[in-house]
């Protein structure tokens, strides 16, 4: 049986969204598939060498259930319904948001997004780098995790025209 | 049931239980028997996908206490 082929375009950079490519990426790749991601415009923040900085923002995001990571049961099943205009002029509110999820993450048994993206490495993932957009942000192949291609769509579609199934994330 | 090792992912959540899963099977022979422990509810219907896609065989599966544990066979 010829091998699978899943192709990946990661293009958002934040850390609710950092997840879907590598979970997708990594267990595609243990089901045996071959698999590649490109990364573009926003999507670069997933593979910078430091990635403490992915955060997740409720603003605007009425799908985003509020609920905080501690207390007891009762609490933690309340849905703080916060409007858009009083997250908006509250200092830090995106950072408290990402601490409270990443408790959340931590007490569900979620890995985290370096340990998924070294899963995926580990697992022969091929990332790959969208070159245009490292110069239009201004970025350094040195921002960069090693085992990184960079490389322009055309490259891309050289994968991507022959794979069983092409997200776009 | 006897088996030759054994993994435990109680308390990880998807995709962990899968990717440890095969990690531990890649360190295995041919007809060995793995024994994998977890908690994540979806792992029931996804180490069945597992097996059927990578041709390995799940001899058996079982819940207790909301608890699984899954008897793989290495292809």
């Amino acid at each position: 049986m010829e091998t699978k082929k899943l192709a990946i375009i990661a293009t958002k950079g934040t850390l609710d969204w950092a997840y879907p490519p590598f979970i997708l990426a990594s267990t595609a790749a243990a089901l045996g598939y071959d698999v590649q991601i490109f990364f573009t415009f926003y999507g670069l923040q997933l593979v910078r060498k430091d990635v403490s900085g992915l955060k997740v923002s409720p603003l605007g995001n009425p799908g985003m259930p509020m609920k905080m990571p501690f207390g007891p049961k009762w609490f933690k099943g309340i849905n703080w319904n916060i409007p858009n205009a009083v997250q908006s002029i509250i200092p830090g509110y995106e950072n408290v948001a990402t601490s409270l999820m990443k408790m959340t993450i931590a007490n569900n048994g979620v890995a985290t997004i370096p340990e998924l993206r070294s899963l995926c490495q580990e697992a022969d993932v091929k990332f790959l780098a969208c070159q245009m957009t490292v110069e239009l942000f201004g970025f350094d192949h040195a921002d960069f995790i090693d085992g990184v291609d960079y490389v322009g769509a055309a490259s891309f579609f050289e994968f991507a025209g022959e794979s069983d199934i092409c997200l776009f994330i | 049931m006897e088996f030759n090792k054994e993994l435990d992912a109680r308390g990880l959540n998807c995709p962990l239980p899968i990717l440890r899963t095969k990690k531990a099977l890649a360190e295995m022979a041919s007809g060995e028997i793995l024994k994998v422990l977890a908690t994540d509810p979806g792992s029931v219907k996804d180490m069945q996908a597992f097996a059927k896609q990578t041709g390995n065989d799940l001899i058996n599966s079982a819940e207790a206490g909301g608890e699984y544990t899954f008897f793989m066979k290495k292809k």
